[in-house]
């Protein structure tokens, strides 16, 4: 089918390409690992953390889960490690290497 | 039944559209192309469509819209000319490689300058490459009856690809001629209704349009939208003979007129052709073996069938109302003159720019033509191959 | 192509021989014939000159030049005389029809020693007569009628009636003023 979103892939001949390249289907960036991207990743430390969830909404890839008001472990498959969590922590909660 | 009536070429199209009844309009007026949004306006006032007609304040967001509608799954389209035409330049492009089957009529108007308001190709042919399939009309009824045929080209399966419904600024969309049109019923149900498989506002499957791609896609996407204008040819005659069933009226790719025999022929677009018919009535009744092919159907370009009808041609004159900076000629001598080539032709061609900016073409100016042909034939050389017809030097 | 005729209209831009022109091929066109009616493509400018074109045929008409030898030119303001070829290539058994107060004696001097027939019409005197307002269209529509021969005058009529009924449908008023500007300048015309 001209629209399966799973066809497309580096290795794809035009011919199994979509039309338009149209990506049909929702959440399909989940599909898309981006958390190689980078070697570096923040740093979780939970004693310190207040629960504020003020990363949560700065987070560009998403990677902050959140269940019963509580924000969990990172999302590392997706995580590009850009460092904006770490900047946003007020309690010094989250530490990357080359972040201050 | 069809009704006998007398119609500019712009009424011609609007009442196209009204009998169409597509679900969205936007516009943005420019000479000589306004009186089709016009027309259509007062279709909307009056109840006789339900279009959503959407007034914006440029080309570029009048085809930025149509675009959006169509991702929506909407039938949509819109109408311009000439600067109007290059405004929408971006757009033109983001449709086809999106493969969103909108349509636009076209009015040729000559892009600036010196600034122009009257007719010639300058606009769509600089369009051609942009990955829309592009028909052409002699006259009223022709632009009427493409028209009708436009979204059923467009929309199908194979194709999904916007259309370019073309006919000469003031020369045709100006001038009140006799017509045939179809009823309104007859019209509604050739066109049918629109139902795309994927669609933006289908609440069922989410989607997203106009992804970026990376070098790695790129080449695998253009190759994959060519193939849709592949596609378009074989969909572009089954629908004329479709048509040919409800309207009596026959159209392919091009119009032959007098090739059977034919030694000496012109290969033009639009309503030059018309004229070029009369031209070749005087010369046969004086024995001439003269004839024509009128290209109704210029992308995807014919290339194989037209250097076919032009087998046993000894000299072909290529009319272009564009110019190409080229040095050697114009689109359209280009696009023949490779045809021919690729089949290994012997006939002499030559490339006239003619009737830009509204130049007129009387049926003397085709004789001469033929006659140049004739010399062409007798010295056994093309000559100079890029020549201007009518020119004061 | 014999059964073909062309027609020139010469007026300036705001007084109508574009729509002189458009319905002359809409009545032509009610009594069956292949018409074009177009006016010569450019900006609308009121005042300046323009022109515009008929042509009626028996046969389909595939031609789509400008008309240089007419068989009949309608002037529809005098003044052009002066300032336009009105009369270049114009057909010798052809005739022009001008739109003047002058005598025919008066008009023809200016004709640059065109041979063929010249017909005038007051279309001042016959719109203020019967419209109240100058439109010297509608009287020059009637004249042409009946100098070409394009048809016989209560076809004219009737049919000319049936499009005012259409046309003017939202100012009814108007009719009958057109209607008697028509009949009038039918007698008129010499």
């Amino acid at each position: 089918m001209a629209s399966d979103v799973n066809k497309l892939g580096v290795k794809t001949k035009w011919q199994d390409l979509t039309e338009g390249m149209i990506i049909v289907g929702s959440g399909t960036s989940k599909e898309f690992k981006t958390g190689e991207w980078s070697s570096v990743k923040p740093e979780f430390i939970e004693d310190k953390c207040k629960q504020c969830l003020l990363c949560v909404p700065v987070c560009p890839d998403s990677c902050i889960p959140v269940k019963d008001m509580k924000r969990g472990a990172f999302d590392l498959e997706h995580c590009k490690g850009c460092g904006i969590c770490v900047k946003s922590c007020p309690f010094g909660a989250i530490t990357m290497e080359g972040v201050k | 039944m069809g009704k006998r009536e007398r119609l500019s070429g712009n009424e011609a199209v609007a009442i196209a559209l009204r009998q169409i009844n597509p679900d969205v309009f936007p516009a943005f007026p420019i000479t000589p192309s306004t009186e089709i949004p016009q027309y259509f306006a007062s279709f909307v006032a009056n109840g006789q469509v339900d279009t959503e007609f959407i007034t914006v304040e440029s080309e570029h967001s009048s085809m930025s819209a149509t675009i959006g509608a169509s991702a929506a799954g909407a039938r949509a389209l819109t109408a311009t000319s000439s600067c109007g035409l290059a405004y929408m330049w971006e757009e033109l492009y983001i449709a086809a490689s999106n493969r969103l089957p909108l349509a636009l009529a076209l009015v040729n108007r000559a892009l600036s300058g010196p600034i122009n308001i009257n007719c010639d190709h300058s606009d769509s042919m600089g369009a051609r490459d942009a990955g829309w399939i592009q028909i052409y009309a002699e006259n009223n009824q022709e632009a009427y009856d493409n028209m009708v045929q436009a979204f059923r080209i467009s929309e199908h399966k194979d194709v999904r690809l916007p259309i370019m419904i073309c006919q000469d600024g003031f020369i045709t969309s100006h001038a009140v001629e006799n017509i045939e049109l179809l009823a309104d019923n007859e019209v509604k149900d050739f066109v049918g209704e629109y139902e795309p498989e994927n669609y933006l506002l289908n609440p069922k499957q989410p989607m997203a349009v106009g992804p970026y791609a990376i070098t790695d896609y790129y080449m695998e996407a253009k190759r994959n939208q060519a193939e849709g204008m592949k596609n378009a040819v074989a969909v572009v005659k089954d629908v004329a003979k479709e048509f040919a069933k409800i309207s009596g009226r026959e159209y392919g790719l091009f119009e032959e007129y007098f090739m059977e025999d034919a030694e000496r022929a012109v290969v033009i677009i639009g309503s030059a052709a018309g004229t070029t018919k009369d031209a070749i009535d005087a010369l046969r009744a004086k024995g001439e073996k003269v004839g024509l092919i009128k290209i109704r159907l210029y992308r995807p370009f014919p290339a194989d069938e037209l250097a076919k009808a032009l087998k046993n041609v000894k000299a072909v004159a290529i009319m272009d109302r564009a110019e190409g900076y080229s040095n050697h000629g114009g689109p359209l001598g280009a696009d023949v003159m490779s045809a021919l080539y690729r089949a290994r032709s012997q006939a002499l061609a030559v490339n006239y720019i003619y009737g830009l900016g509204g130049r007129d073409v009387r049926v003397e100016d085709m004789e001469s033509v033929f006659d140049a042909l004739k010399q062409i034939v007798e010295d056994g050389d093309a000559g100079e191959t890029y020549r201007y017809l009518g020119i004061r030097e | 192509m014999s059964n073909l005729t062309e027609i020139r209209w010469h007026g300036r831009g705001g007084q109508g021989a574009k729509t002189a022109a458009l319905l002359l091929a809409d009545v032509a066109f009610q009594t069956g014939k292949y018409v074009q009616g177009f006016p010569e493509y450019g900006p609308e400018r009121m005042g300046a000159p323009i022109t515009a074109y008929n042509r009626i045929s028996d046969k389909q008409i595939r031609v789509h030049s400008n008309i240089y030898d007419p068989q009949y030119v309608v002037v529809v303001d005098e003044s052009l005389l002066e300032t336009v070829d009105v009369t270049k290539g114009l057909k010798k058994d052809g005739a022009i029809l001008i739109n003047t107060q002058r005598t025919k004696e008066e008009i023809i001097p200016h004709l640059k020693g065109y041979e063929g027939e010249v017909y005038i019409i007051d279309a001042h005197k016959v719109s203020m007569a019967t419209m109240g307002k100058y439109f010297p269209n509608t009287p020059l529509l009637a004249a042409i009628v009946k100098v070409a021969g394009i048809m016989d005058e209560e076809t004219f009529l009737k049919e000319m009636e049936s499009s005012f009924k259409h046309k003017f449908a939202s100012k009814p008023e108007v009719i009958d003023g057109n209607m008697a500007a028509l009949k009038m300048a039918m007698q008129e015309v010499q």
